[in-house]
């Protein structure tokens, strides 16, 4: 029994999620899922470790989800849609949790994506034909 | 008979439904942004369609790990939405049309095509944004919508090619529909941006433009990347702008430019808008 490599795997800072990972992570992220329903974000907020028992989800990723440490639980896969339902019922915006999977402020994590598309208007308009361009 | 006036692209994140709710179109931040959407809604006043084919990936609200279909099409008279958990306010509902959507799945089935059937579809922030993004401006939703879903979110994704292909395959469907219908296409997602790991937070803008080019005038060109490729240079969730292609797809190869509209960044996404018309048929 082997999960089959792909190419993606090389891509850098990245967990594809397919087959390998949605099945290591489908409890967690069957728990995330729950958090669609006010009343089960309730009872989390109540025992969250209680919470994380009930969705089977193993002692590795309890942890992150108590420390709500986002990046360990993406390695343990986590689909980033579903914890996204979890990083916003911690307060985080995904560009918080951006930040975080790179060690950096969210102030830097913005500036990086500004910075990533400078020069795009001008770019435009050697094209041409943009709005506003 | 039913027909296809023409399609826009858009991105859908959530960041856009907020700013929205929250009246920020004005701000600095946004104001770049939603005025470019300004030519796609008079675009859309003056065509004035009927339904809304509003294709996108589910986020998880309808669709749990526990089921995913590839291609998944809306064929219910309601849509509604609901909390998905990321803090949105929830929208109306939107009033579907059953019997078209019978007939599209039905002939995309006889075109191989081997659709899922959903007779209720719970519609998340992919599709609600860019109806919000076009006729939030209405009292009420002013054209009928269906959901055409595409797994762009646990691998392995259809490719570039197939969702192209199932663009023209909808085209066919939507075309051969008795009722004199006007359609519009909505392909919605991307472009460049990626959401997890240390990598978060790419923006690839010569990539972006390059696709915006390509997919006006030489669509076939991207059915030629490979989802690993699209990954490498757009991220992995600038991975949705496949969708771009079921509605281009749909559309004739020589559409007419309407509008072409680009703006980085949008929270973590490089976004564009592209507006073509179908010709009227000699």
């Amino acid at each position: 029994m082997t999960w089959k490599k792909h190419e993606y795997d090389d891509i850098p800072g990245t967990y594809v999620f397919d087959g390998r990972r949605s099945h290591q992570g489908y409890a967690l992220n069957k728990m995330a899922f729950s958090f669609n329903r006010q009343e089960n974000r309730e009872e989390f907020s109540r025992d969250k470790a209680a919470y994380c028992r009930k969705y089977a989800l193993t002692d590795e990723q309890t942890a992150a989800v108590l420390a709500a440490d986002f990046l360990s639980l993406l390695r343990q896969g986590g689909n980033i849609y579903y914890l996204a339902k979890m990083t916003t019922y911690y307060g985080l915006s995904i560009q918080d949790a951006g930040a975080s999977f790179q060690g950096i402020s969210t102030q830097e994590f913005k500036a990086k994506l500004v910075e990533a598309g400078e020069g795009f208007e001008e770019k435009m308009q050697k094209l041409g034909g943009y709005w506003g361009g | 008979m039913a027909r296809i006036i023409g399609g826009v692209t858009t991105s859908h994140i959530p960041a856009i439904a907020n700013a929205m709710t929250q009246g920020l179109e004005q701000e600095p931040y946004w104001k770049r942004f939603f005025d470019g959407y300004e030519p796609v809604k008079e675009w859309l006043t003056k065509v004035d369609p009927d339904v809304a084919i509003v294709v996108y990936n589910d986020h998880g609200l309808n669709f749990f790990l526990n089921q995913i279909p590839t291609f998944a099409i809306g064929c219910a008279d309601r849509y509604e939405n609901a909390d998905e958990g990321w803090g949105l306010k929830t929208l109306a509902s939107f009033d579907g049309d059953a019997e078209l959507s019978w007939h599209i799945a039905e002939s995309l089935v006889n075109q191989n095509f081997d659709m899922t059937m959903c007779q209720e579809v719970l519609v998340d922030h992919g599709f609600i944004t860019p109806m919000a993004l076009m006729w939030r401006h209405f009292p009420k939703w002013p054209v009928k919508a269906i959901p055409l879903v595409v797994n762009t979110v646990q691998h392995p994704l259809p490719t570039a090619k197939r969702c192209y292909q199932l663009g023209q395959a909808l085209g066919k469907a939507i075309e051969s529909y008795p009722e004199d219908l006007k359609v519009v296409i909505f392909g919605t997602g991307g472009m460049s941006h990626q959401l997890q790991g240390e990598r978060a937070g790419i923006i690839n803008v010569d990539f972006d433009l390059l696709c915006i080019e390509k997919f006006i005038d030489d669509p076939e060109w991207l059915t030629h990347l490979s989802n690993d490729e699209i990954m490498q240079q757009a991220g992995t969730e600038g991975i949705e702008t496949i969708m771009w292609l079921v509605m281009r797809g749909a559309l004739q190869p020589k559409a007419k430019l309407i509008h072409k509209h680009y703006h980085v960044p949008i929270s973590n996404t490089g976004a564009g808008v592209v507006v073509l018309e179908n010709m009227e048929k000699q």
